[in-house]
Parts: C-alpha cells; sequence; structure tokens
C-alpha cells in the first residue's frame, strides 16, 4: 500500500512539471510580451523596459523558466494589477469561499446523483428511469450562468433566499478562517451561520447541475453494467437476501467508477465555479478569475490558472488513492 | 419420491417489438437423492437456461418460464422471491462456468464463503470465518486461513473453482447444479476440479447436476445422462447405455466426432454437418433433421415425442440401430 | 499519468475501440427505432434548416436599428408593436436576431468542433501511426492539455488575445476538444495497426502513407463523427459561457446566442428576463438535440449493445 502510494505521488511530479512550462510559456505569448501585460494600462517603452530588466526577461529562457519555477514553489506570483495586493494572498483569502461552495455543491449532486441514478439503473425503463435520463441530459445542457440568473429571478424572493454575496448587509461576522459557516460555529455566532448557509443555498445548486447530471448518469450506466455481471448470479445464487446482494456486491462494485467521476468533476469545479461566483457575487476564487478576465489581470490569471490545475491533478491523484483502497485490484497492477 | 421433479418445463425468450424465442421446452427429469444427472449438448441447445430456470436465476424481465420444478415436493417455481431466497445456496447450490467474473472482484474470498453461512447457517462472523477455513481446506486449496483475506485475482484459475465450490458447498445443499464447471479451465486443473467434484458428491451425499458439453466429463461423473439438442430432450440413458448404444444420431454424432486412442487407422472421425444454425422449428418435424444422416421425409414433417426406448427415452423417428452403430458404438 | 484520468480517457477509448465498424445498416436501424434518437434528430434537424436559411426566414433585418431616435442610453429595450419577440437595446427585431444567431451559433460551433478534430486527428494520428517517442511526446502534452479543467482551458486561450473577436472564440473553444480527439484517433490507430485489413495491406507491399490515410482513417470515421456530435454540443456551450465573462465576441452587430443571452442576463434580467430566456432556451434545446444525437450514436455503435 505504501508503495503504491508513493508510485502515485511520483507519477504527479512530470504532469506538474510539464503544467508549469505551459503556464510559464503563456505569460510569455501574450501581446506585447509579458512586461506590458503585467503593467496593463500604465505600460510605458521605459517602463516595459525597466520592468524587464527587474523581472529578468533579459535574461536567457532557461534562468527565466526556473526562477518563476522556484518564485511559484514559494508562492509569489507577483501582484494582482486590480488590488496590486499579492496574488497568493488574495487566493488565499478567496479559497475558502469558493471550498465551502464547491462542497456544498458536491455533497447536493452526491447525496442526489448517486440514488437517482442507482434507481434509474434499477427500475430501467420505467418512468423514473425515463425522468432521470431526461433530467440529466437537460443539466448538461443549460448553461450554468443563465441557470443562476433563473434562481436569482425566480427562486430567491418566494424562498426568501439572498441571491447576491456571501454575507448580508450589516451582519458584523467575526472571521477567523474565511470560512464563513465554520467561523460562525466558532464563534457561536449563529445568526452568521444560518446567514452563511442561505447564502449558499441558491449559487450551491446552480454549480451543482452538472456534477450531478454527470454522476447520475455514469451511476446509472455503472450499476447496470454491474447487474450483468457473473458475480451478481453468484450472490443471488447463494440466496443472500435482497439488500445483501444490492449494498454489497451491486453498490460497492457500482460506485467505482463513481468515485472517478466525482473527483474529475470536484477537478472541474473551478471552470463552473467562475460563472456562478460572478452570477451570485460570491466573492470566491471564481470571482477572482472572472474579475481578472474582465481586467486583463495577467498575474492573477497566471497563478489562478497553474493553481486551477495544480489543484485538478491532486484532486486526481487523491482520488485515484482513494480508489486504490477501495479496488484491490488497482494496487496490485 | 425424487429429490428434484422437473415436468415440462419450458422457457421463453420474450422481447418487446421482437417474435418470441423458446429457448427450452418439454423439459422434464428426476433427481434421487445422491444421484449424478448430466445435461449434454452444444452451446445454445438450453442446457444453462434449463438451470438457471431451476434454480430462478433467469431475469424475470423478458423470460417467461413455465412447467414445474418440484424439490422435495415444493414447486420452486411457485414459491415467492422471499422463500426462493432461503432455499437457494441452502438446499441448492450453484456452480458456475467463470470462475474469476463468477466472484466479486472487490470483497475477500473469504467474506464471499462467511456471507453464506451468516445467512443460511445463522453463524456469527467469526463461527463462520472457522468454518470457511475448513471449507477451503476440504475443497483443497492449501493455507486456508491466509486465503480467507485475499482476492479473486490473487488467486489460480483452479483455486477460484475450488473457492466457488466451497461456496456453494458451504451449506451442505441436498442438490448441486455445476454449469460446465471446467470449461474455462486448464486440461490439467478439470480433472482435480472433476475428481474434487465427484469426491465431495459421494461424501456428503449430495445430488448433483452435471451440465456440460463434454461427454468424457459425462463419462467419468454421471450416473444418468440427458442429451439436449434444440432446448429439448433428444436422448436419456444410463451413462453406460448411452455409451454403449447410443440411440438418437445425434448422440451418435457426438460419440463418433470425438478422436479415440484404440480406434482402427483406417476410421475416420465423422464430424456432426452443419452447425445449430441449420435448425428447424420443432413444430414442423425434427430440428436436428437438416444436420441428421438419418433423416427421412417423416423427420421433416412431423415432429417426434419422447418415448420410452431400451430403458431410456428417445425422441427421434428413425434411431441409429444397435447393430449398426459403428464408431462410438462398439465398447 | 495516474489511473484516473485514464479513467477519464475510458469512455473515449471504449469510442475508439469501435472503429472499424460501419455506421450504417444495422446501427442506423437501431437508431431509427429509438424515440432519443428521433427527438435528437428532429431538433438538430430543424436547427440546421434554421441556420443555413436563416436569411430567408428572417422577418425583418436583424442589423437595423428599427426605433431610430427612440433609443437613448438608458433604452428598455422589450415588447413593441410589429415585433413578434419586441426590440433589443439597439431597436433591432429580436426574432429576426435569434434566426440569425442560429446561423452564428451554428458556424461558431461547428467551426470550433472541426478546428478542434483536424488538430485533434493530427496529434493523434501522428503518434498512432509513427509510435515511439513521437507517441509519448505527444500524448504527455495531450495528457496536460486534459487535467485543466475544460472552461479553464478555454479562457486561458482566449485570455491571450488583447482584442477577442469570433475568431479567438472559436480558437479557445476548440482546444477543448483537441485532446479528447487526439486520444480518439490514437486509439484508434493502435487498435487498428495490427488488425487483419491493415497487415494484409501492408504485407501486399501498400506504402505506410497510403495505408494510414486509405484504410486507418476512414475506419476511425465513426467514432470520430460521434464525438464530433458530442463536442459540437459543449462548443455552442463554452462558447456562451465565454461570452458570459467578457471574453466573446465585442461587435455589437453579431448576432450570436451566447452573446446575446450573456447581455441579457448581465443588464436586462431584471426588466425583460425574455430577452435572456429566448437565447437560453435556443441554446439548450440546440444543445439538447445534438447531445441525444451523439449519445444514441455511441449507444448504436457499441459493441456491447449488438446482438
Amino acid at each position: 500500500m505504501l508503495r503504491f502510494l508513493v508510485r502515485r505521488l511520483l507519477q504527479a511530479i512530470p504532469t506538474l512539471f510539464i503544467l508549469s512550462i505551459l503556464v510559464f510559456a503563456w505569460l510569455r505569448s501574450l501581446p506585447g510580451g509579458p512586461a506590458a501585460a503585467l503593467l496593463g494600462d500604465k505600460a510605458t517603452p521605459e517602463k516595459i523596459a525597466n520592468l524587464n530588466h527587474v523581472l529578468g526577461l533579459d535574461q536567457p529562457i532557461f534562468v527565466q523558466y526556473f526562477g518563476f519555477l522556484g518564485r511559484a514553489l514559494t508562492g509569489d506570483f507577483g501582484n494582482s494589477l486590480v488590488s496590486t495586493q499579492p496574488v497568493m494572498g488574495e487566493i488565499v483569502t478567496f479559497l475558502p469561499a469558493t471550498i465551502e461552495l464547491g462542497m456544498t455543491a458536491m455533497i447536493i449532486a452526491i447525496v442526489i446523483g448517486i440514488p437517482a441514478g442507482y434507481l434509474s439503473a434499477r427500475y430501467r425503463g420505467g418512468p423514473v428511469d425515463n425522468v432521470v435520463i431526461v433530467l440529466s441530459l437537460i443539466g448538461v445542457a443549460v448553461p450554468v450562468f443563465f441557470l443562476g440568473y433563473m434562481m436569482q429571478d425566480i427562486l430567491a424572493a418566494p424562498l426568501g433566499l439572498p441571491s447576491q454575496g456571501r454575507q448580508a448587509a450589516g451582519l458584523d461576522a467575526t472571521a477567523i478562517t474565511n470560512f464563513a459557516i465554520l467561523d460562525g460555529i466558532m464563534t457561536s455566532e449563529w445568526d452568521a451561520v444560518w446567514d452563511a448557509i442561505k447564502h449558499l443555498i441558491l449559487p450551491a445548486c446552480a454549480l451543482a447541475t452538472i456534477p450531478l447530471a454527470v454522476i447520475t448518469r455514469i451511476t446509472r450506466a455503472s450499476v447496470l453494467d454491474v447487474l450483468n455481471e457473473d458475480f451478481i448470479r453468484t450472490a443471488n445464487s447463494k440466496g443472500l437476501t435482497q439488500q445483501v446482494v444490492r449494498t454489497r456486491h451491486v453498490l460497492r462494485n457500482g460506485l467505482l467508477p463513481v468515485v472517478t467521476t466525482i473527483g474529475l468533476q470536484t477537478g472541474a469545479l473551478l471552470g463552473g465555479a467562475v460563472l456562478t461566483e460572478r452570477v451570485f457575487n460570491f466573492r470566491g476564487l471564481g470571482f477572482l478569475l472572472a474579475e481578472g478576465i474582465e481586467r486583463r489581470d495577467y498575474p492573477r490569471l497566471q497563478a489562478l490558472l497553474l493553481f486551477g490545475a495544480v489543484v485538478y491533478v491532486l484532486v486526481n491523484m487523491l482520488v485515484d488513492i482513494s480508489y486504490g483502497i477501495i479496488d484491490p485490484r488497482v494496487r496490485v497492477r | 419420491m425424487a429429490l428434484l421433479e422437473v415436468r415440462d418445463l419450458k422457457v421463453d425468450f420474450v422481447r418487446r417489438g421482437e417474435r418470441s424465442f423458446t429457448a427450452v421446452d418439454e423439459i422434464s427429469f428426476d433427481v434421487e437423492p445422491g444421484q449424478t444427472v448430466g445435461l449434454v449438448g452444444e452451446s445454445g441447445c438450453g442446457k444453462s437456461v434449463t438451470s438457471l430456470a431451476i434454480m430462478r436465476l433467469l431475469a424475470r424481465r423478458g423470460n417467461k418460464v413455465s412447467g414445474s420444478v418440484r424439490f422435495e415436493g415444493t414447486d420452486l417455481l411457485k414459491l415467492s422471491d422471499r422463500e426462493m431466497r432461503d432455499r437457494r445456496g441452502r438446499d441448492l447450490g450453484m456452480v458456475f462456468q467463470d470462475p474469476l467474473s463468477s466472484l466479486n472482484p472487490v470483497i475477500p474470498i473469504g467474506l464471499q464463503i462467511t456471507e453464506v453461512l451468516e445467512r443460511h447457517r445463522g453463524m456469527s462472523r467469526k463461527a463462520a470465518s472457522v468454518e470457511a477455513t475448513d471449507l477451503l481446506d476440504k475443497v483443497g486449496i492449501p493455507d486456508p486461513s491466509r486465503r480467507l483475506s485475499e482476492y479473486p485475482h490473487q488467486l489460480s484459475g483452479g483455486m477460484r473453482q475450488r473457492a466457488l465450490i466451497a461456496i456453494a458447498l458451504a451449506c451442505r445443499p441436498r442438490l448441486l447444479i455445476a454449469d460446465e464447471p471446467t470449461t474455462a479451465l486448464d486440461v490439467t486443473i478439470q480433472a482435480q476440479i472433476l475428481a474434487l467434484l465427484r469426491e465431495l458428491v459421494q461424501d456428503t451425499g449430495t445430488a448433483l447436476i452435471m451440465i456440460t458439453h463434454d461427454l468424457g466429463v459425462v463419462a467419468g461423473l454421471c450416473d444418468e445422462v440427458n442429451v439436449l439438442y434444440g432446448g429439448k430432450i433428444v436422448e436419456r440413458a444410463q451413462r453406460h447405455q448411452l455409451f454403449g448404444e447410443p440411440r438418437h444420431p445425434y448422440t451418435h454424432g457426438l460419440l463418433a466426432s470425438i478422436p479415440r486412442l484404440d480406434a482402427g487407422r483406417g476410421e475416420k472421425l465423422v464430424p456432426i454437418r452443419g452447425s445449430v444454425s441449420d435448425n428447424i422449428p420443432w413444430e414442423g418435424g425434427c430440428a436436428f433433421a437438416p444436420r441428421c444422416p438419418n433423416a427421412l421425409p417423416v423427420c421433416r414433417e412431423v415432429s417426434p415425442q419422447l418415448v420410452p426406448d431400451q430403458g431410456g427415452l428417445l425422441r427421434c423417428h428413425n434411431p441409429v440401430r444397435p447393430a449398426v452403430a459403428a464408431g462410438g458404438g462398439a465398447r | 499519468m495516474n489511473t484516473l484520468l485514464n479513467k477519464k480517457k475510458e469512455p473515449i477509448d471504449k469510442l475508439a475501440a469501435a472503429s472499424g465498424r460501419s455506421l450504417g445498416g444495422e446501427a442506423i436501424r437501431r437508431m431509427l427505432r429509438s424515440p432519443v434518437a428521433i427527438t435528437g434528430g428532429i431538433i438538430t434537424g430543424l436547427f440546421l434548416i434554421v441556420a443555413i436559411f436563416a436569411p430567408l426566414l428572417e422577418p425583418k433585418d436583424p442589423d437595423v436599428h428599427y426605433l431610430g431616435d427612440q433609443i437613448r442610453p438608458n433604452f428598455i429595450p422589450g415588447a413593441q408593436s410589429g415585433f413578434p419577440l419586441g426590440v433589443d437595446d439597439f431597436g433591432r427585431d429580436f426574432l429576426s436576431r435569434l434566426i440569425a444567431g442560429a446561423q452564428q451559433t451554428l458556424i461558431v460551433g461547428v467551426l470550433a468542433t472541426i478546428v478542434g478534430v483536424l488538430i485533434g486527428v493530427i496529434i493523434g494520428g501522428l503518434a498512432g501511426a509513427f509510435g515511439g517517442w513521437v507517441d509519448t511526446v505527444l500524448m504527455r502534452l495531450v495528457d496536460v492539455m486534459l487535467s485543466f479543467p475544460s472552461l479553464l482551458l478555454a479562457i486561458s486561450i482566449a485570455a491571450l488575445f488583447a482584442q477577442p473577436s469570433q475568431w479567438t472564440v472559436i480558437l479557445a473553444v476548440s482546444m477543448i476538444g483537441v485532446p479528447i480527439f487526439a486520444r480518439l484517433l490514437r486509439g484508434s490507430m493502435l487498435s487498428q495497426r495490427d488488425a487483419d485489413h491493415v497487415l494484409a495491406a501492408r504485407s501486399l507491399g501498400v506504402k505506410r502513407g497510403a495505408i494510414v490515410f486509405r484504410h486507418m482513417l476512414p475506419n476511425s470515421l465513426g467514432p470520430v463523427i460521434v464525438q464530433a456530435t458530442l463536442t459540437l454540443a459543449t462548443s455552442i456551450l463554452e462558447a456562451a459561457a465565454l461570452s458570459f465573462l467578457g471574453l466573446g465576441d465585442p461587435d455589437p452587430s453579431r448576432a450570436e446566442w451566447g452573446l446575446m443571452l450573456g447581455k441579457a442576463s448581465h443588464q436586462f434580467l431584471d426588466v425583460r428576463p425574455e430577452l435572456a430566456y429566448y437565447p437560453a432556451i435556443a441554446i439548450i434545446i440546440v444543445a439538447l438535440g445534438f447531445t441525444l444525437v451523439g449519445e444514441s450514436l455511441r449507444e448504436a455503435l457499441d459493441p456491447k449493445n449488438r446482438r
């Protein structure tokens, strides 16, 4: 098991390495060169030349790359053009909001998606199955940002849910970790906890649609596959109760591909978060990214792109490891 | 009273928008306690469907089963799903063809055995574990206590089949159905598994239905043999009768197409012509007629009935006469 | 690369394994029986007709500012007599713009998909045909592309251009398809490299180029068409997302559903939500149509469903 873990960790390194090269190359291929891009509107020829020297852009490309890599490893991505603050500081401040939103969305997607997919497979061809299939197909066809606006427009008022931001105006909650719910619990400010939950509901539902649709469909397909397996027939030939057959034999095997899907979808959440957080003015990494795009804040974009890809690779690695724990065949291979 | 009485078992495959297809029909046979009965035939002859229908393991959707399957007097086909689950694994056990795909890949072998013991013999997990070790030992798996925590992919093919047999026999069922248990195995392992089955059946007095396409397996194991063709029994006989004097041209053909060491030099192997796809429906005569060397005009017009013949049963208009039975007959 | 990303690739590879099977005959017959395929076919068929014949179907000129001097900076668009779906903020006929938008949307979607297919096919084809280090290098690159969440990949390309245009959107969106098609084609090539018909051609002394172009590529067509249909649906959605994020075509005369939706969502949702709903519903229906067609094609091609 330990060897398996170490091997997985080592396997991620070349991917991360190539990623860093790509993101480095990305900034260098910007129009007018990186210095112009970094300076934004304030660019003048002298300033560009000066910055080129300061950033070492007049040095050989390899020196530049390893400089970039070294700074990136220490978390130094320069200053945001919008806020003039260090980008890394921004990420640290905004990350908890996105984690909170993403986790809520994934919990919604998992809690609804797995049972829906399972029931759909169990009653294949029936009305439940048809409804689930149609909904999951529509789920991936609806633009996420439009869904967000529609929720604001239609659901927010009747349900009494806020449609903007993370915190009601005038509520002076103490921020410790920036995880709004956690902070509220730590300081026993229960109104803040409730307020945070209310602010999460709509954006999390919007963000959950695509993972929900995908998880549902994968669960359905995978359970259908497992139901046709020989070992299910064996389990039935043993006279096990339906409940044991379903949980121990069908679900346990059927959920293996779902675990992978959950990993992939978690990694891809940042994409959806850009849209959702923009719509709901939910100040997380996606909001930061959307704002960065509008203002062409390249240092911020560079850091966020690298961050997003690294998170994606790491989440995948973690899921992969947990996959090794639940599927004994993976460990040996 | 026989242990198992199968009467007029019929299975139709019904697919929406397609004509239904009768997979097996008019299957009737008995199994006495401790007896070993063979179901023999080519792939597609309905022997596996028969066994799955007896165990009620055919999917409810798309399959229509009729007739009766009396086990110790109770018609299994009339039991509720729950009652049937109580019997499967306890009264009737089953061993399948492909031991790798028939074992759950993500559950240790041990749990796959103990879960039957817990279910039917009310054992605690601990007691079941001890019993499972014992069972693995009995089916000839070395170092059984270590094997309990291993997964199917860590075992060899023969070991997996032994484990499957251990599972099927865990609750000492009175009837064991073995569906081509050796087909997926190497030849040397095949013999070991057959020997093991014979030994276990003799020791425990378990009745066995042996389903196979391999007449060698039948010769070594079965008391009585049913030959299936096109979903119907075409011949039934005691083992020696069948090998000595096959009456149905199909049985005769099966025996004649086996290479034999004691055959004379000039003797040729006689394969059966054509394939199952040449079958004509039973309604319009004998399904085997297009491939049959003995076929008469009547064979394509009148469906033959299963009638008593030389102590067994036969479904043929023009059986092989003992004197004519050359190749496979002279034993 | 870890096995998890392999899992992401699994459906692609499965599709690749279906290459060499004809799209015709049985698959088409099976699709004609499936209500899913028929629904998808009708939707995409109608969309294609509207898109192709858009200029003939538009009741009014989509680019004319009809209300003239009524349009002031704070003009609220909406219902107007004589305009079935009202007018937009420039006083243009919304219905005509929706119809014109079908054409623009189709162009963006199709071009993005084609570019993605071309680049992907070249990469995958080279990797599959040559193998060895070419394969290793190209596929590592593809793996890294797969390790970006798809929208982030498109954003990173689109943000490279100081001045966004229709072309930057097409290029950015096409990048999402590149790694998928590359893997698809490579898988299909590899599975065919030892196939009998290829071995036969090789033993007859047919040149490698001829084998690749005459034998291997045509046989990979089926899975590529299936994937392209599905990619077309996501392309339309991703293009809309880019427009929403301000990375779309800034030209106000361009009638494209993603732009119309993005703009209406940003500016007029409180006052005239229908201006967002019309293009949104159009996008949803069309994306759904292509998805249905793609999924039923995939199912029809799946060897598991053959009997």
